[in-house]
């Protein structure tokens, strides 16, 4: 553990805090930030025992001395950096983060209709901005190296409710039927309660669960929500 | 030698535009390969919000819209310094690249029928049951139609997971936390890039029939008065321009977008305008109809931003916590509105400057935005200097935007000219071989091998990155902004050089092993100030204004003498650009009078 010493002003976040440490003291330190404004999930990191967005954490909101560790679960990178990518990338690989349809696009059709509140609701799903808080926390991903996590399951819940994908149930039990997916959870639920945009993760580990006993009973009907 | 990674498609950067030519070149069987400095889904292009301009007027206020509606927006917009012929492709595009990312999984926000009061003037707008469920539009600025697709206020983010979803789906082969330091070259033809492994500081080469520069615009050229990522460094730019023969094309063009959040900079979408947000001065007036009756708050970014300076420099703006500002007014558009549609922006007024838009006024101020100008290329996207070489998204100058650009199209033309490049590349690589020379290799990676010997050992000096970048940043944001003058540009300008030449002498305080950032920032500085300084320089020759490029000296647009692109080089051992001047396309549309701002002013 290195330790640094720094004037505290108002309006003082991590980020600025960690890039005044870089320039000033220990120009080796190694973290990641992109847009410094909550929106790309690079700086997540356990900011006193708790995983959140660094570039969003007031350092008037902690104790005077604070300790900052690299996310668990994910590869270290160095000090604070880890590889949240590659995580990510396999997990949408695994969940097949993408709509699975036979339809070609025809660039001269007029797009199919869609109403707005189920756009909303898809949107609603589609914020994560993979920060790995929800991985990092968990219980089950800390032990099971495998575990898809809240951000997996959550990704699955998103494709499940868009009508443009033709996935069914059984499509979805072949990703999340298993400890591995939606019946790995301990029920813990820090997800929910860390994640920092807010996202409904414990009513999605429901839906998807509640798909997958639909599914487990009658797996070659398409399951509807 | 060095770990050498061949394939036939090189794209530098992996944000929308990057991965959009991606796609394309991916889908006509060539093998690609994507270096990003980050994770893909980190790349600015995830934090634009507003929304992305396609005419298909399914909204009440957009009926009637075609694609010639929106040419005749963005070259007013750009103030007739854009390439006509790709507007016209850009704007003949865009809506079938929206309906595509749409097919691909977007969550478009839809028509919704029925009537529907509009809380800027409280008059009434009805939406058809017949256009109900397609694609909705918000208001922007500068423009004549309801034309801003979007997905809440985080339509860059939708767009950015959509476009990496087909990129996982079709295993196009991603490399992150690689930068790209310089291009390998030789007799006109590029080779592809040194590279630096930033997981474990390694050189690497990559060699490619073709290579595209998609790296993102350069805003951070501006430091912390910026709203862009801190990874919008230009590094892209700077390498092609260090080649001495790819030029940057107008690169004084620069955006200033008018609601940067105060104290920290961070993007308030002109969304919130469109939806009917005002701008209020520290006697709670709405003073923009004063400046523009016309279109108020939504004119065009250049002259909001301009209407904005103005009003403060009379002592009208609010100064409070070292900064100046004035507030946007998004109350009255009602917290259910705020928290869905305006839902990003509402979180980062409250997370950031402790402000809630639905029942507070919003600090806001002009900030650096968006980068004009880039790497001038044809309308392919094909380079000017390098056979093998392709550029776009803001990286590039393709050049639809001219001198300003308007909000909503720089989204709009990350996925429009990812594909129509992507499938030029794609075409031009169908027979076309290269043989790899392998000096050429060894030279350009001993090149880089010896810079980073010099840096860790501080053969030329002991210079630190860190506040030799601040000093550039100091200066541009000090000299080089919203309103320009001759004298203070000049000083720009020589101060720039002294900067630059520190920049020569920099050395490492620590001892370069590994990752090390320090060394990863002290590789990129020169060839960032020499950016700068074809900022400042190009501000400086340029005696008009026209759009962003506002000179106090030169007020009016000088269509006899200065219609035309400005194009940097960058002569070997120089320590200032080398000016030359090109055509701007016109096809369509002579030059005349926007209709807002200056030239509307004067009737």
């Amino acid at each position: 553990m290195q330790e640094y010493q720094l004037e505290e002003y108002p309006g003082l976040n991590l980020y600025i805090a960690l890039n005044k440490i870089r320039e000033e003291q220990d120009s080796s330190l190694q973290f990641d930030f992109v847009c410094r404004a909550g929106i790309c999930g690079s700086c997540a990191m356990v900011i006193n025992g708790r995983p959140g967005l660094a570039c969003k954490t007031l350092v008037s909101t902690l104790p005077k001395t604070i300790t900052l560790n690299p996310l668990p679960v994910f590869k270290l990178v160095g000090d604070l950096s880890v590889d949240t990518g590659t995580w990510f990338r396999e997990m949408a690989q695994r969940a097949g983060s993408w709509i699975h349809t036979d339809k070609e696009f025809d660039p001269e059709a007029v797009e199919e209709r869609m109403s707005n509140e189920q756009a909303l609701e898809i949107y609603e799903l589609e914020r994560c901005i993979e920060c790995g808080c929800c991985v990092a926390s968990c219980g089950t991903a800390n032990m099971r190296e495998d575990f898809m996590g809240a951000a997996g399951l959550n990704r699955i819940a998103r494709f499940m409710i868009d009508p443009r994908d033709q996935r069914d149930g059984s499509d979805y039990f072949e990703v999340v039927g298993s400890d591995d997916g939606a019946f790995g959870c301990m029920g813990l639920m820090a997800c929910d309660d860390i994640c920092p945009k807010d996202l409904p993760l414990q009513s999605q580990l429901a839906r998807v669960r509640r798909a997958m006993a639909k599914a487990a009973f009658a797996p070659k009907k398409k399951v509807a929500f | 030698m060095v770990e050498t990674i061949i394939t036939d498609v090189l794209v530098v950067g992996a944000g929308l535009a990057g991965e959009r030519a991606a796609i394309e070149a991916s889908s006509y069987g060539h093998d690609v390969i994507m270096l990003s400095l980050v994770p893909p889904r980190r790349s600015h292009s995830a934090a634009a919000q507003g929304g992305m301009q396609a005419s298909f007027g399914n909204s009440a206020m957009g009926l009637g819209d075609n694609p010639d509606i929106h040419f005749a927006d963005t070259v007013k917009g750009s103030d007739w310094g854009a390439d006509q012929d790709r507007v016209r492709l850009f704007c003949d595009l865009a809506p079938v690249a929206a309906r595509q990312m749409a097919h691909w999984g977007i969550p478009w926000n839809r028509v919704v029928a029925g009537k529907k009061k509009l809380p800027k003037d409280g008059s009434w707008i009805e939406d058809s049951k017949e256009n109900e469920g397609l694609i909705t539009a918000r208001d922007f600025g500068g423009v004549a139609k309801w034309r801003c697709c979007y997905t809440s206020d985080g339509t860059g983010h939708t767009l950015l997971y959509t476009m990496d979803n087909v990129t996982v789906k079709l295993g196009i082969k991603m490399h992150d936390r690689i930068e790209a330091i310089s291009l390998i070259h030789d007799n006109g033809t590029c080779y592809g890039v040194v590279a630096r492994n930033l997981r474990n500081g390694e050189i690497r080469v990559y060699l490619a029939r073709s290579t595209i520069i998609a790296t993102g615009g350069a805003g951070r050229l501006y430091g912390m008065m910026s709203t862009n990522a801190v990874i919008s460094e230009g590094m892209g730019q700077a390498i092609c321009l260090d080649t001495g023969i790819v030029p940057l094309g107008n690169m004084e063009a620069v955006q200033f977008h008018p609601t940067g959040l105060a104290h920290v900079s961070i993007l308030m979408t002109e969304g919130a305008r469109g939806d009917g947000g005002y701008l209020l001065d520290k006697d709670m007036h709405r003073f923009m109809p004063e400046y523009e009756p016309k279109k108020a708050e939504l004119a065009s970014r250049d002259v909001v931003s301009r209407r904005m300076v103005e009003h403060m420099r009379k002592g009208l703006g609010i100064q409070e916590s070292g900064d100046h500002f004035l507030w946007l007014d998004v109350r009255h558009l009602g917290k259910e509105h705020l928290e869905t549609n305006l839902r990003d922006v509402t979180e980062l007024a409250r997370d950031f400057v402790g402000v809630d838009p639905v029942t507070e006024l919003v600090p806001v101020r002009p900030t650096q935005h968006y980068t004009m100008g880039g790497i001038r290329t044809n309308i392919d996207g094909a380079a000017d200097g390098l056979k093998g070489l392709y550029a776009c998204g803001e990286a590039a100058c393709w050049d639809m935007h001219g001198f300003n650009r308007l909000g909503g199209n720089s989204v709009a033309e990350t996925v429009v000219a990812g594909m129509i490049v992507g499938r030029k590349v794609a075409e031009h690589l169908e027979g076309y071989e290269v043989s790899y020379p392998t000096h050429v290799i060894r030279d350009a990676v001993a090149k880089q091998e010896d810079r980073i010997n010099r840096l860790v050992k501080c053969s030329d000096g002991k210079e630190n990155c860190y506040e030799v970048s601040a000093v550039m940043s100091e200066i541009l944001e000090k000299r080089v902004h919203i309103f320009r003058q001759g004298p203070d540009l000049e000083k720009a300008v020589s101060e720039l050089q002294e900067v630059y030449a520190r920049s020569l002498k920099i050395g490492l305080k620590s001892n370069g092993v590994g990752v090390d950032p320090e060394l990863a920032q002290a590789l990129k500085i020169p060839g960032l100030v020499r950016m700068a300084l074809c900022v400042a320089y190009g501000a400086l020759m340029r005696t008009e204004s026209r759009g962003s490029h506002y000179r106090e000296d030169y007020p009016s647009r000088d269509d006899k003498n200065w219609l035309k692109r400005t194009l940097a080089f960058w002569p070997q051992k120089a320590d200032l650009p080398e000016l030359k001047y090109g055509e701007i396309v016109i096809t369509e549309s002579q030059p005349g009078d926007r209709g807002y701002g200056e030239s509307a002013r004067k009737e």
